[in-house]
């Protein structure tokens, strides 16, 4: 099947059908990510990072590259054109002459949607500031699915809620199945108006907590997130919740697998986690159906 | 017309806009937003807590050769929705309608996310889908429901 979206802004925009159709593909992929360098020979995925990724930026080049395409990369922001003055706009521009796709990780939120409204081959949103982060979202889908399935689930969402873009994509998409999610954070950190109106909106189960521990033994699965301190327009408030919700054996005493997801990269918030790998079998299937057909 | 009539208070015009039922007190905002300021020699005539059977307290303008734009008509919906717009010819009410709350304002409003991508000197005009109560920058997603007046650009 052909994507619904021709662009990967904003988790929002994924249809049920859509997430399955990446979650199904990328399980074919799973079974041996180097069978298959036939699927998009030539492909040239464009690189634009204008912040730091380990996870992101290297698991999309291994993607393209095991479907037998290969990356053109902006390279850091310093050494491009940015550091001319190039607007954002202008550099994408640019890089949609190169490369059939595009994925793009900007400090601002909406970059993007914006981004998109510039170029004909597909964009890729790889993070937007506190904005969204749905390629995370397709994998944490993934690694929630394998682990403790979607429909019917009790999730726990704790941490960040508020500049933590993996939490806005993940909710919006967890929309599109019987899921009932339960977000723990800070009062400070709760989620953002914008994201609990489409919540409500979307008639989604919903509820908010401050403390973990009361709602621990409903759950059939844990995601963490990271307290960004990159995030914080003040150091003082980073301060005053960093480490707040960690998670360790002494936390999970009493409680069976609970299946404990974390995007990474981690700080101090949790003792035992299970890595995930599945980035690069799920942006492999992203690219694959992004690709599909004449563009 | 008795004599407490706000249409008694001031001259007619012979063409322009009268702007009625605008929420009591806002009228200088209302004339901030539409860039009116005095400097043109366009006449301007206020009105200021003028009681309202519907509003409780309104207020009035009339502009004297000015024709609302579709632009200014949407930023007036935001800050004054109850707004009935009066355009005048020859002396005669031409057209006379409520405001409209359209679905979508573009290029009227800043958006108050400092992060958000339209204040980052890209080519992208401030986008917002009106809410029910509010608006919704269509880039970062802020919702914006108070001080809407604050974040206008025209």
């Amino acid at each position: 099947m052909r994507m619904r979206q021709d662009h990967i802004t904003s988790a929002k925009a994924l249809s049920r059908g859509d997430i399955e159709a990446v979650l199904d593909r990328a399980a074919e992929f799973a079974g041996d990510p180097t069978a298959h360098a036939d699927r998009r020979p030539g492909a040239l995925l464009g690189l634009a990072f204008f912040e730091p990724s380990t996870r992101t930026r290297m698991s999309f080049a291994a993607a393209i590259k095991r479907l037998g395409g290969d990356i053109v990369d902006m390279g850091p922001v310093e050494a491009s054109s940015v550091s001319k003055g190039e607007s954002l706009a202008d550099t994408v521009r640019v890089i949609e002459g190169y490369a059939d796709a595009v994925v793009l990780r900007h400090p601002s939120e909406g970059a993007a949607t914006m981004a998109s409204e510039f170029v004909d081959v597909p964009l890729i949103n790889a993070g937007d500031g506190a904005g969204q982060h749905p390629t995370q979202t397709l994998l944490d889908l993934y690694t929630i699915r394998a682990a403790a399935g979607l429909d019917g689930l009790t999730l726990g969402i704790v941490g960040d809620l508020k500049y933590g873009r993996t939490v806005h994509s993940l909710a919006h998409a967890l929309t599109n199945f019987e899921v009932e999610q339960h977000f723990i954070s800070p009062e400070t950190l709760a989620l953002p108006e914008s994201v609990r109106y489409d919540l409500d909106a979307a008639g989604a189960a919903v509820e908010e907590h401050t403390s973990l521990e009361p709602v621990l033994g409903e759950l059939d699965a844990l995601y963490v997130t990271r307290i960004q301190q990159e995030r914080f327009p003040d150091e003082s408030e980073y301060r005053a919740v960093a480490g707040e919700y960690r998670i360790d054996a002494e936390t999970l005493a009493g409680i069976d697998e609970l299946p404990v997801l974390h995007p990474l990269p981690r700080i101090d918030e949790i003792q035992y986690f299970k890595q995930a790998h599945n980035g690069v079998p799920v942006r492999m299937a992203l690219l694959d159906l992004l690709l599909e057909g004449d563009r | 017309m008795t004599a407490d009539d706000p249409e008694l208070r001031v001259s007619k015009i012979e063409s322009g806009t009268v702007i009625d039922h605008i929420p009591g007190g806002l009228a200088l905002t209302v004339l901030g937003v539409l860039g009116i300021d005095g400097e043109g020699d366009a006449t301007v005539s206020v009105g200021m807590n003028v009681p309202s059977d519907r509003l409780g307290r309104k207020d009035i303008l009339k502009v004297e050769g000015h024709e609302l734009s579709q632009s200014e008509l949407d930023v007036l919906s935001l800050i004054a929705p109850e707004a009935t717009v009066n355009i005048i010819r020859g002396y005669e009410v031409a057209e006379k309608f409520r405001v409209e709350r359209p679905t979508e304002v573009v290029g009227v409003l800043a958006c108050p996310n400092p992060n958000c991508i339209t204040n980052a000197g890209e080519p992208a005009e401030a986008r917002f889908t009106v809410l029910d109560a509010g608006v919704r920058c269509t880039y970062c997603e802020t919702i914006l429901r108070e001080d809407i007046t604050d974040h206008v650009q025209v």
